[in-house]
């Protein structure tokens, strides 16, 4: 299995339908991430917050995503949501249904290291990881990010949201080469990665790539007959490898 | 420094954005005891903002409405027509020492971004302000104030495009570019260091409202008035009467239609504790923690959130939060008008319909924030009445 992480917002177009692309995107993936949606996911660029708000207009809950992944048989999901909807859902109860729906991990982009402890009692206790991000503006925040690390580690590759752009970061493999001194959990690289040639150049610093803003833009333009082509996209950013 | 007021505050931002945070709570903590920042600081206030402002005895009102004696806090008389200007020369003044050479807003009403943009002009600094484009219809003469003063205002087309949605995409622009822009926050809210700054520099309000009270009446008042949207102007007019348990300390928040609608923007009527926009407070939401549209017909209160320090006076009892609909605060908003021949923004009206509401129950005197001048909201309140007026 390639090292490789495929992002989708849970609900776009429907909750059937994601159900649908987590199969085709566990051909060729090794961990699935899934977008709980949110009302202000500041974060992200405008293809995701597309998608959130589509998402949203099905009356995409958390709950109907656990009842979905209930059923999954890929047992490498890992959601991404806010701070907010986790909080409010409660702490505990998340993680729990997390436990219940076999989910590996969850990444919360604006729960930063240091508000991180009220959530990871409650991931901690159903064995849940708490994904680490780093970014290129983590400087002498390295170490103590990655020692704390566990799952695998989003390393954030260029200023700004997520979507798609034409250059990261330069100083990457220096950020990698920190981050190994501490720690063998996986690096995987993310935002604004769709070409194969960028799959092929972060795959020569870090373990594997995340690729979410191209494969959404993918299900935004052809809906509900997305998944030939998600299948496609990804067979294309993977032939280098 | 506490980044924490009770269980509200905190730091929820992401990765990207925490040494930036952290670098401005460093900046902030050794400027905050620095003479020469704060030489400088007094010395913008009083001759370029025009501080101490006024604290005015209105007569005509106190006579009108039978009660106590009824004082308004002139903030509309700063350098820019609201109190925003105070937060905004610190902030810029510290944006400076830090070495950025760009200050980046958010606005609803418009008067924050205006600020800003002004402060940008004065210090000699790029600026962009972003802005709901219902708002930039709504506050027309203020995008082209801003424009005049040299900023670049962009329309923000996401979510509900207003405050919430500004602050939104502020915050996506500053990830992108944190080495040399400073993030101007225009409210009590946001990750700390934000609402703790934010305070210092809004508590000039009360420092020389308590002084100016003092040295008129004798005694302190029975009660501080003050309009919430995020907070700012609120917690500027309480900060130095908290200490003071005689004295009732009210928020007026914006009920739009009514706190029971759909309508509405009363975060601490309405609100649950949440996580968003960098700190953990109260905000308009549902039962998954999606954060609510909401409405009111001043720009500037219609924000589902409330700065946390408003969140934990509220928990502990130490303030007290009303909610005032549209139509009480057009009421109020001529009435001030006729009364005292002040016209205060909107925004501001909320309190000034609160203080007539309760005057009665007063004795002594009662202070009332005017946090903002009226002017711009000539065009949209004669809308509401329905005149077809534009700018």
């Amino acid at each position: 299995m390639s090292k490789f992480i495929s992002f989708i917002t849970a609900g776009d177009p429907s909750l059937e339908k994601t159900r649908e692309f987590i199969d085709v995107l566990a051909e060729d993936s090794d961990i699935i991430e899934i977008g709980l949606p949110f009302s202000d996911p500041i974060a992200e660029g405008d293809v995701i917050q597309a998608a959130n708000k589509r998402a949203l207009e099905q009356n995409t809950t958390a709950d109907k995503v656990f009842d979905m992944l209930e059923n999954v048989p890929f047992n490498k999901i890992v959601l991404l949501t806010y701070a907010n909807p986790v909080f409010v859902y409660g702490y505990d109860r998340f993680f729990k249904r997390c436990k219940e729906c076999d989910v590996y991990g969850v990444i919360i982009p604006d729960l930063p290291f240091e508000e991180r402890g009220e959530a990871s009692i409650y991931a901690d206790n159903f064995g849940i990881h708490l994904i680490t991000l780093i970014a290129p503006t983590s400087a002498q925040r390295i170490q103590m990010l990655a020692t704390n690390a566990t799952g695998f580690i989003y390393l954030v590759s260029s200023m700004g949201v997520t979507g798609v752009r034409g250059e990261f970061t330069t100083n990457l493999d220096d950020i990698v080469r920190q981050i190994r001194e501490v720690t063998d959990v996986p690096i995987y690289i993310g935002f604004g990665i769709s070409t194969p040639e960028q799959v092929r150049q972060i795959r020569e610093i870090a373990d594997g790539v995340i690729v979410g803003s191209a494969i959404v833009r993918i299900i935004a333009e052809h809906g509900d007959n997305s998944s030939p082509h998600i299948k496609q996209f990804i067979k294309e950013m993977l032939k280098n490898v | 420094m506490n980044a924490r007021f009770g269980e509200f505050g905190g730091q929820y931002v992401p990765e990207t954005l925490m040494n930036a945070v952290i670098e401005l709570e460093e900046a902030y903590e050794y400027y905050k005891k620095d003479m020469a920042f704060h030489d400088e600081l007094s010395d913008l206030l009083n001759h370029y903002a025009g501080r101490p402002s006024l604290l005015y005895f209105a007569k005509n009102m106190t006579r009108d409405l039978g009660g106590p004696k009824i004082y308004l806090k002139r903030e509309d008389l700063n350098h820019t027509g609201s109190h925003k200007i105070n937060n905004v020369l610190g902030q810029a003044l510290l944006a400076q020492r830090m070495g950025k050479t760009r200050l980046i807003a958010e606005t609803g009403a418009g008067q924050h971004g205006v600020a800003t943009a002004t402060a940008a002009a004065l210090f000699k600094m790029d600026c962009d302000v972003f802005m709901g484009k219902e708002d930039i219809q709504r506050q027309a003469l203020n995008v082209y104030r801003m424009k005049l003063l040299g900023a670049k205002v962009h329309s923000v087309t996401t979510g509900t495009q207003t405050l919430k949605d500004a602050v939104n995409e502020t915050m996506r622009e500053w990830t992108r570019c944190v080495h040399n822009t400073h993030y101007v926050l225009g409210s009590v809210m946001g990750p700390h260091p934000f609402p703790t700054m934010v305070r210092d520099f809004q508590s000039v309000i009360s420092r020389e409202t308590r002084n100016q009270i003092l040295a008129l009446e004798g005694e302190l008042p029975q009660a501080v008035i003050a309009c919430v949207g995020g907070g700012s102007n609120a917690i500027g007019a309480f900060y130095h009467f908290i200490p003071d348990d005689g004295v009732d300390l009210i928020g007026c928040e914006a009920a739009g239609l009514g706190v029971e609608t759909p309508h509405n923007a009363a975060t601490i009527a309405n609100g649950m504790p949440g996580i968003f926009h960098g700190m953990k407070s109260l905000f308009c939401q549902d039962q998954y923690g999606q954060i609510a549209s909401v409405y009111s017909i001043s720009a500037g209160l219609d924000y589902p959130g409330v700065g946390p320090e408003h969140a934990d006076l509220h928990r502990r009892g130490r303030a007290k939060y009303v909610a005032i609909t549209d139509g009480e605060a057009v009421e109020a908003f001529e009435y001030l008008s006729r009364t005292e021949g002040i016209i205060p923004a909107v925004e501001s009206a909320h309190a000034v319909a609160y203080a007539k509401k309760v005057a009665k129950t007063y004795e002594g005197s009662i202070i009332i924030n005017i946090s903002g001048r009226g002017d711009k909201d000539v065009a949209s309140i004669a809308r509401y009445k329905g005149e077809d007026l534009y700018e």
